[in-house]
């Protein structure tokens, strides 16, 4: 969003719960109205049609839950920044929580294009943990795991592969199997919903009368090794407030990444997962509650 | 068993993953208000029997929703039918309809309340009632069911929904719904026992019918009489009216949707009612007198709606936006008044076609001029004379020239064809309207072009056109494709219509009988839903239906009725004298247009003289420019037979009015004066 006087801005937000089933592009008009609401004036473009300057990150498929999502937009004038987490939450739907909100840097890559990988939980309705742990091994041993999928209305086999990351599996304190997973968004995205179909393949086990979830947990831009979150990433320097907790009790920074170490989470150390993973699910417990 | 009022959303839930637009199913919508019911209270669950798109933005059941909620002894949730692949997943998985409040069961509220605002919708009521796990049929249905109610324009003609529908609610229901709740609270207090004295103590609240207590008699094929069965019951139900709209002034929180849905943006109602007396139009004529909302409400209702919905467009809806007092004034102070939140969008339904509007529409459209739409609703002069759609070819032209002139590139013009009297001459003239209007736009822009969408005319009840004989299919096909032929691809004319079996069945169920009823459940239990939609709509199945019952489609549709002839509607009232009607009809038919009664003398239609009724505007003299019936800039095309009389109160009026002010005019002692 370049060559205009606006405030850049970069909003984080979860999407939680019932509004999960909202679409992408509807999730866009709901926080448009928002800033009405809310009377923050956003920028606009020029021409015959003026559109608020809104750029979306990766987008998220309709029911799928994330503790992370991002946005960028241009605001008219300066506001309170600290402000914003809780002013927008009160004018979005339940389950849409601004957790997060800073000035962005001049020139900020946008964050389809910054973001290098996402984090996700999936849950496999039907399928125990032994099961899972079987199926994964396959999925990492195998050299390829091509899938046939559909793009711009066209059948193509794509390789899974490459996508991801790590993949493993751990129980949750109500004993329920989760596959944690961290996949590239390069050179093409994978779709969660092609993971989850590959992996019931591998199991042999269809999908019945309920629903595989997913949750998208993190985002992560790598900067010279290090792995940011996007607000951190791309924080503008000038009066940068640190941010604190917002609105609804989410934390900014659920991990230390003060010092920019590697953050990259190890996925050997089971505790550690477990206990990050256990807290966001719990906030996302109670607000489907 | 009654069913609980439990939360189905964990049963629910897993279904959306496998069904279109999921976000239709979740409510939590900006406005929307989850209430905790309590067992005195009565629940009313307020359906809209077609898709959540079309059915959200029904301003009818959003009033009626925020009125009940607000009352201590009611509490109110919403349900719109459940597209075809949720259907079929709820009934594979034994779920009921649900209400997408609190997604609670709809059998477990003590009302289903349907809003009718189409005929073709009939179908989806079956489906919704019989989804609710309720019989569909009134006499089956027992002291745990809820009661069904169904309001909204199309229940003036009560009849083919008899035997479904428990009570109905003639006009307003703002003072009706409370009042029907008071009755339903003493029949929970005391213990819901007997639904037929609960059903009979329904029939005494005025505007509501109840058909289960009338008798019907048949003459063979002819309808003899509906009588009450009980004497405390009414031989004529007449409709409610609210007297002042500014003691209305709802929804207040206008529910915003997060899918996108037909009429997207906030929508204040400037005034309700309309005496253009336009002959086909049923809107108008059932929903006499005028009642504007005093402008400083719909001031404060734009700006507190804004702000609270977060639109960024502004919808003024009446059914002649243009006519309210000082529109041009209000809207200026509308478009030049926008505090703080960005670029709003005014518009402006239902406009007359002058000049006036179209230098309305260019206060508004300051930027975005794509389209404009007027709707001269026949080609020729001599057929708005009959309809009493008095607009001159000079007001089409010069309304036409100041749009394109002022930038605007696309004209979409609306036409009804099938029209009493029409002949091809008529229809023929829409092709030449829409060609000259053509030629007009491309002196401004080489590529303006002009929309004609064609409907077929249904004939309405409770209009002067309720005697007049349909046109048939064949007939109108041979119209439309008649004038299809009149402007071919290079007359710049692009052409649209209304399916002309749509508009048949339109007609069955528009002016049917009670026995209409089983031709609409055998339809429905054949799988005829959404019927409103071009590709489920089915017209074989209303035809067999038709011919399984009996009934003759062209005794229903295509035949004229006589003076003499006991209609199924006769004993409903919206007001509207029978003889006023009638000899509405016979002036149509010598083409002779009647005046404004808003702005000209009363000639006693009947609404306000027999409700005590009387028009409330600011200003009682005509618009400035606007024709159709104010008699101003008639004089083209024919001599227009519309007396305007002089009236000592009305000028005193005028002289006052020189900023709006909220002012009664006294119809009803005028028409006494008469
Ligand atoms: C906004 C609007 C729309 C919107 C929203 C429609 C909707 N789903 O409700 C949109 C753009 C989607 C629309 C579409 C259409 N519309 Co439209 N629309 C209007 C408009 C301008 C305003 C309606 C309104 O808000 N009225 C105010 C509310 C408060 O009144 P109400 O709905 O009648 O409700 C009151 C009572 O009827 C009663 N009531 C209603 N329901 C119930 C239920 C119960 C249980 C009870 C007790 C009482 C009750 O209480 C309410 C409060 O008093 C009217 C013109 C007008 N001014 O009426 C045309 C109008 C209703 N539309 C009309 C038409 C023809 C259509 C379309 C068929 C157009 C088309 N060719 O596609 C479609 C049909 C869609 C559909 N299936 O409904 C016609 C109807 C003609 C007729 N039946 O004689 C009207 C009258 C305009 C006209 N003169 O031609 N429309
Ligand atoms: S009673 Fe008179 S003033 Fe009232 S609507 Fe009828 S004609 Fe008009």
């Amino acid at each position: 969003m370049k060559g205009s006087d606006g405030i850049p801005v970069r909003v984080r937000f979860t999407k939680l719960g019932k509004v999960r089933f909202v679409s992408h592009r509807d999730v866009a008009r709901a926080f448009e109205r928002a800033f009405r609401i809310e009377q923050l004036p956003m920028a606009f473009t020029l021409g015959f049609s003026p559109r608020p300057k809104v750029s979306f990150g990766l987008a998220l498929g309709t029911g799928h839950e994330s503790l992370t999502e991002y946005l960028d937009l241009e605001l008219a004038e300066s506001v309170e920044i600290d402000e914003l987490p809780a002013r927008l939450s009160a004018a979005l739907p339940e389950g849409i929580d601004v957790s997060g909100a800073c000035e962005l840097a001049d020139r900020a890559v946008s964050l389809q294009e910054a973001v290098d990988t996402v984090e996700l939980q999936l849950r496999l309705v039907d399928l125990d943990s032994a099961t899972l742990k079987g199926v994964i091994e396959r999925a990492l041993a195998a050299e390829s795991l091509p899938i046939t999928t559909t793009r711009k209305g066209r059948n193509v086999v794509e390789d899974l592969r490459p996508a991801f990351r790590s993949l493993v599996v751990h129980v949750d304190d109500d004993g329920a199997p989760v596959v944690h997973t961290e996949v590239n968004t390069r050179p093409r995205g994978l779709r969660p919903a092609d993971l989850l179909l590959k992996l019931r393949e591998l199991a042999d086990r269809e999908l019945g009368a309920g629903e595989d979830r997913v949750l998208r947990t993190h985002q992560w831009i790598e900067r010279d090794g290090a792995r940011l979150e996007p607000l951190e990433a791309d924080r503008a320097t000038r009066n940068a407030t640190p941010l604190r907790v917002t609105s609804k009790g989410l934390t900014d920074d659920r991990r230390d990444n003060s010092g920019g170490q590697d953050l990259r989470p190890d996925f050997t150390d089971v505790e550690h997962a477990d206990a990050d993973f256990a807290a966001a699910e719990s906030t996302a417990a109670r607000r489907i509650a | 068993m009654r069913e609980q009022m439990t939360d189905l959303w964990p049963r629910i839930e897993p279904l959306l993953a496998k069904v279109e637009k999921p976000a239709r199913y979740i409510g939590m919508e900006r406005g929307s208000q989850r209430p905790t019911h309590r067992p005195e209270q009565v629940s009313w669950l307020l359906v809209y029997p077609d898709t959540y798109e079309i059915g959200l933005p029904n301003q009818g059941l959003q009033v009626l929703y925020e009125i009940l909620n607000e009352r201590d002894d009611a509490a109110a949730e919403r349900a719109y039918a459940p597209w075809i692949d949720l259907e079929a997943q709820l009934r594979a998985n034994s779920i009921p309809l649900f209400s997408v409040d609190t997604h609670r069961p709809a059998g477990a509220f003590d009302v289903l309340a349907f809003n009718l605002s189409a005929e073709l919708v009939y179908t989806n009521l079956l489906s919704c009632i019989d989804l609710a796990g309720v019989p569909v049929r009134s006499e089956e249905r027992g002291p745990d069911d809820p009661i069904v109610i169904a309001g909204g324009h199309c229940a003036f003609n009560p009849e083919p929904l008899a035997d479904f529908v428990d009570a109905l609610v003639m006009g307003d229901g703002e003072e009706a719904v409370g009042e029907i709740t008071e009755v339903l609270a003493a029949w929970k207090r005391g213990g819901r026992k007997n639904r037929e004295a609960v059903l009979r103590d329904l029939a005494s609240v005025p505007g509501v019918y109840v058909p289960a207590m009338y008798d019907v008699e048949y003459d063979g094929q002819w309808l003899r009489a509906i009588t009450p069965k009980h004497p405390d019951v009414p031989a004529v139900v007449d409709k409610r009216t609210v007297a002042d709209l500014g003691e209305w002034p709802y929804p207040k929180h206008q529910l915003v949707p997060l899918v996108e849905v037909v009429h997207d943006r906030l929508n204040v109602e400037i005034f309700r009612g309309c005496t253009r007396g336009c002959r086909f139009c049923q809107a108008g004529m059932i929903t006499r007198p005028v009642r504007e909302r005093p402008w400083e409400q719909v001031r404060t209702m734009v700006r507190d709606g804004l702000q609270r919905s977060g639109y960024d467009e502004v919808a003024l809806t009446s059914l002649s936006s243009a006519d309210f007092s000082g529109i041009d004034g209000l809207v200026a102070d509308l478009v030049n008044n926008q505090e703080g939140t960005g670029c709003v969008g005014l518009s402006l339904p239902s406009l007359r076609v002058d000049a006036f509007t179209v230098g309305l529409a260019s206060q508004i459209q300051k930027v975005r001029r794509t389209g404009l739409t007027f709707a001269p609703e026949a080609g020729s002069w001599r057929l708005r004379q009959v309809i009493n759609k008095l607009i001159t070819e000079a007001d089409l032209y010069s309304a036409v020239e100041g749009a394109y002139e002022q930038g605007w590139r696309r004209v979409k013009l609306y036409f009804l064809t099938g029209l009493p009297t029409e002949m091809d001459e008529d229809t023929l003239g829409i092709a030449e309207l829409g060609r000259n209007v053509v030629e007009i736009g491309r002196r401004y822009n080489k590529s303006a072009s002009c929309t004609v969408s064609l409907g077929g005319f249904v004939p309405k009840p409770h209009t002067p056109f309720q005697w007049f004989g349909q046109n048939g299919v064949e007939e109108l096909k041979r119209k439309v494709f008649m004038l299809k032929d009149a402007l071919p691809k290079k007359s710049g004319v692009q052409m649209r219509w209304h399916d002309p079996e749509a508009t048949f069945v339109e007609g069955i169920a528009s002016r049917g009988d009670r026995r209409i009823g089983r031709v609409i459940e055998r339809v429905w239990r054949d799988g005829g839903t959404f019927q409103e939609w071009g590709e489920h709509f089915n017209f074989a199945l209303w035809m067999d239906a038709m011919a399984a019952e009996g009934l003759d489609p062209d005794w229903y549709v295509t035949r004229h009725r006589t003076a003499d002839e006991v209609l199924p509607w006769d004993h409903i009232s919206a007001g509207l004298h029978k003889d006023f009607l009638w000899q509405d009809w016979q002036s149509a038919l010598a083409e002779h247009g009647l005046p404004d009664c808003r702005w000209t003398p009363c000639y006693d239609c009947g609404v306000c003289t027999d409700y005590a009724l009387e028009h409330v505007v600011a200003s009682a003299v005509a618009p400035a420019g606007g024709s159709q019936g104010t008699g101003q800039d008639l004089s083209f095309g024919a001599e227009v037979p519309v007396t305007l009389r002089p009236r000592g109160e009305r000028s005193e009026l005028a002289g006052a009015a020189t900023g709006p002010t909220h002012s009664r005019k006294h119809s009803a002692a005028e028409g006494v004066r008469q």
